[in-house]
């Protein structure tokens, strides 16, 4: 059956190329085009305005298609934690598990019924409650975010399902090789004490404690108009934004919520030590290895991020280049320094086949020590700085990722104008840049190497790498004997 | 099967989210078909300064033959191993230095290749697309097929072997359909088959299903009509037309009797699969059981989520599909026990709530919820420029009218309650596959036959 004789084609035209489709004159097909100097991507203006009672509004208008994004921030995250791991985000979980007249049924009945997307979630800086709507029901859907916002009820019978959930997720994460990898990874690099060392979904131990009066007392004391940001991205006005948000969070008053902690703990910053954690018949091994990284103000930002799209933030970066497209060890091979408003980790990851683990490590440790030791050549430097300049664009479609943009610069203390010069800052690191970045903040003796696979398999070719100390640990990075 | 996955969310964030409306969806296009059968698709949007290029060519693992399964998507990866013009790892690198992304993607109908980016590198993205297909057979060698092979190997490892639950979908693929029939293997395919491909099916899948004419182009985003017609026939116009394709048939089935298999799999907790055989992609009632889908997990207030999840809170989660395809089509729900309950718990409450279902049939607010939501996921995908390429695509592909927005949203329109209650009778109410996945050593924790048929 040939699928393009059956009618498919009927209404279209087949075209001649002696007419509509020109013969380029001068068209030599051994060679890339030569490609015009590309558009600047425009931004819209960000308008903000601060409430009476703190709160404060940023808005961009797009008029492209009927939608509007509301994105509420509430600085702090996960660091509000401290003894509790997974309050933060439970607390974000509960807000429309129940709110103003609704239980969590009728939330979610209400917000489909409307067309809307209400989601509420957290992360390490902060959490989240966002909104996206037709414009049509932008005023119903705005009264059930206020809902969920203002008027949580946190009522037990629908804490403690919540809490049950939870319970069975965490259980899970015994499952996931990756999800195991991340979390001993994570209490091995910050240490006890730190506010990123506990797992930012919680432990069952804390997560069984939780009840109704927990979690409303932690809602009291961290959600309030002076912690709160408001993005509003979409088909609307700042007239029409400042008079739905004043109607709906005007009149809210709350105590302000305290700072988020600021530790005095230092990250760990150990000689190379390998952890192994176990998963008998694991068909791949998942390798993290990393160290502390550095915070999102770092004045050598561009100089990292263009250093780390060299090693493993693309699929030309070196690290996928050897372990896939050299050796076929893996289906991919990265790198990435996560920012947050404390250093967050630098890690390079890959799920490899059992049997070539060691073999993978080597060259890990083959590309950091190369990434340092010799200058990058210019067309692989010039590629990189293009891809991450030239790929900004991407970022600011939808109304949703230009409000998350706004929500990122707010988040890390960033100037509104941050994006006008950000081409310029990336297209101006040089080679001398990159090698002492490299050497500064890759340090291969000073590494947390974790890997989660089958150990009877994979550990007597690690050891002999004699990378530095070996020892086995359960997936919360704690010592088995 | 994406060609490269490499996510970087370093914790697992627990998130609660839901789905989402409109009305007139406006997505203006040119259609050409150029002499060698290629057929081009472009619509404009200057809302950033970026393009789109999505090629479709016409053949999946749908196309393969037993023995060879997994073959479409191996091919896909050795497309980014060079071509004339750009030999390996040309693509990537030019590519990347032009600040664009790319990729490329299997179903069992369909390959696809994609470069999104600035505009001004379209005459790039169509340069090196119409190099590897008119221009790829000089450079493909036995070593590319070997290493990417084993990449593939290392995807059915990632993906599949080391997933908790991941082996559930080729094996309900399996008991479905009938030996032989196009979908009754996984896209990602065996390794045994894998293990078997050479350099001579890879210049033969090539030859046979490469060509113009077997290849839908869409472009979208901050350009002119005009130019891109232009680009495309300089660059694509002298590929000479390939040979006319057959593409299988489906055989048609019915299940004479419900399969119930139980699968032990490295999990904490087991999990049930109820697998339907339904309907093709766009036909009578593939818009209904979508919409049944919706009703029954969709959102918190579906049916089945509710009972399970929120009101017997016997279920971690539940979930369900509508996988309509271009031959045939079938109908997935899943549930994943909490501690503490069995599968055939979940499994008798999911039947009870069919039953009401079937019986009763949803109510108006359930199906207007539905259809507003259904609308706004059409209303979101017009925001990105890729979204809106690939549904051109889509659309051509599977109805011959590439500007099939208004339409496809106007058959969720018109399904109605009635519509729900006989599509739940008529295809749910038939035989069905009930696949348990269990810890390991714990196969009394599965649903038995005599528990299968209320």
């Amino acid at each position: 059956m040939n699928r393009l004789s059956l009618g498919l084609l009927t209404g279209l035209t087949a075209l001649s190329a002696s007419t509509a489709f020109a013969q380029g004159s001068a068209f030599d097909r051994t060679k890339p085009p030569a490609l015009r100097p590309p558009s600047r991507l425009k931004i819209p203006p960000v308008r903000s305005e601060q409430l009476p009672n703190g709160m404060k509004l940023y808005v961009i208008e797009m008029h492209e298609v009927p939608l509007v994004q509301f994105s509420l921030a509430f600085t702090g995250g996960g660091r509000l934690d401290q003894a509790s791991p997974g309050m933060t985000s439970f607390t974000a979980d509960m807000l429309d598990e129940g709110a103003g007249t609704r239980d969590a049924i009728g939330i979610a009945s209400q917000a489909e019924f409307l067309g809307a997307s209400l989601s509420t979630s957290s992360d390490w800086d902060a959490s989240y409650v966002n909104l996206k709507t037709p414009r049509r029901t932008m005023g119903e859907a705005l009264d059930l975010m206020a809902d969920v916002v203002l008027r949580p009820t946190f009522k037990s019978a629908e804490v403690n399902r919540q809490r049950d959930l939870r319970l069975a997720s965490i259980l899970q994460q015994r499952d996931q090789p990756n999800t195991m990898a991340a979390l001993a990874f994570n209490s091995l690099v910050f240490p006890a004490g730190h506010p990123y060392h506990q797992p930012i979904g919680g432990d069952s131990i804390t997560t069984s404690g939780l009840d109704s009066a927990k979690v409303r007392a932690f809602y009291n004391m961290h959600y309030s108009p002076g912690n709160a940001v408001l993005v509003i991205a979409g088909d609307i006005t700042l007239a029409e934004a400042r008079a739905a948000v004043a109607q709906r969070f005007g009149s809210w008053r709350a105590p302000a919520s305290g700072a988020a902690p600021s530790t005095t703990v230092a990250p760990v910053d150990r000689p190379t030590t390998v952890y192994l954690v176990d998963k008998p018949g694991a068909a791949q091994s998942v390798i993290f290895i990393g160290r502390p990284g550095v915070e999102r103000s770092n004045p050598d930002y561009a100089a990292i991020e263009v250093m780390n799209n060299l090693l493993g933030g693309s699929f030309s970066s070196r690290l996928n280049q050897n372990l896939r497209e050299t050796r076929g060890y893996t289906y991919g091979a990265g790198s990435g320094f996560a920012y947050r408003p404390l250093p967050g980790p630098f890690t390079a990851r890959s799920a490899v086949r059992t049997n070539v683990t060691d073999s993978s490590l080597i060259e890990f440790f083959k590309e950091f020590r190369r990434i340092r030791d010799t200058a990058v050549d210019a067309v692989e430097l010039e590629r990189a700085k293009s891809y991450l300049a030239l790929g900004l664009a991407a970022d600011f479609e939808t109304t949703s990722q230009m409000a998350g943009q706004v929500v990122g610069l707010l988040r890390f203390g960033l100037p509104m104008t941050y994006y006008d010069d950000y081409v310029t800052r990336v297209m101006a690191v040089t080679t001398q840049d990159v090698q002492r970045v490299a050497r500064q903040y890759l340090q291969p003796d000073r590494f947390t190497i974790v890997v989660v696979g089958d150990l009877a398999t994979i550990r007597p070719g690690i050891e002999a790498l004699n990378l530095g100390p070996i020892s086995v640990r359960d997936l919360n990075g704690n010592e088995i004997k | 099967m994406k060609r490269w996955l490499f996510s970087f969310g370093l914790m697992p964030l627990l998130t609660s989210s839901l789905a989402a409306q409109a009305t007139r969806l406006s997505v203006p296009i040119t259609v050409d078909t150029l002499p060698n059968g290629l057929v081009l698709i472009v619509h404009e949007d200057h809302s950033i300064p970026n393009v789109t290029v999505d090629i479709w060519h016409l053949v999946g693992s749908g196309d393969e033959k037993p023995g060879h399964t997994g073959f479409a998507h191996l091919f896909e990866h050795l497309m980014f191993m060079g071509s004339q013009n750009a030999e390996y790892p040309a693509f990537d690198r030019l590519l990347e230095a032009a600040g664009a992304d790319n990729n490329g993607s299997t179903t069992n109908d369909r390959t696809n290749y994609y470069e999104e980016g600035p505009a001004n590198a379209l005459p790039l993205m169509l340069w090196l697309e119409a190099d590897r297909m008119g221009w790829f057979l000089p450079t493909m060698t036995t070593e590319k097929v070997d290493l990417q092979r084993d990449v593939v190997k290392n995807e059915r490892r990632q993906s599949y072997e080391n997933q908790p639950y991941g082996l559930a979908w080729e094996n309900l693929a399996r008991m479905l359909y009938p030996a032989g029939h196009p979908y009754s293997w996984a896209v990602i395919g065996s390794m045994d088959d894998l293990s078997a491909a050479s350099l001579e099916d890879t210049k033969d899948f090539f030859r046979q299903y490469y060509s113009p004419n077997n290849s839908v182009l869409a472009v979208a985003g901050d350009v002119t009509a005009s130019d891109v017609k232009a680009l495309v026939q300089q660059y694509f116009g002298e590929i000479p037309r390939g040979p006319a394709v057959t593409r299988p048939v489906a055989p048609a089935f019915t299940l004479a009797k419900d399969t119930v298999a139980t699968i032990e799999d490295r999990v904490q907790l087991p999990r049930v699969y109820n697998h339907w055989h339904t309907v093709k992609l766009y036909s009578a009632d593939d818009a209904a059981l979508d919409v049944l889908s919706y009703l029954l997990t969709g959102a918190k207030n579906s049916r089945l989520t509710q009972a399970l999840v929120y009101n017997q809170q016997i279920a971690t989660g539940v979930v369900s599909y509508n996988d309509g395809k271009r031959l045939d089509g079938d109908f997935t729900i899943f549930a994943t026990a909490k501690p503490g309950h069995s599968l055939p718990e979940l499994q008798r409450s999911i039947d009870a709530e069919l039953h009401r279902l079937m019986t009763e049939g949803p109510t108006a607010r359930e199906m207007e919820q539905a259809q507003n939501s259904i609308e706004s996921d059409f209303l979101n995908g017009l925001e990105q420029i890729s979204s809106k390429a690939d549904r051109l695509d889509s659309y051509f592909y599977f109805t011959g009218t590439p500007n099939y927005f208004q339409q496809d949203l106007a058959r969720y329109h018109a399904v109605t309650a009635q519509d729900i209650q006989r599509v739940a009778r008529q295809y749910l109410g038939a035989h069905r596959v009930i696949l348990s996945v269990v810890p390991q050593g714990k196969t009394e924790m599965a649903v038995t036959a005599a528990e299968a048929t209320p």
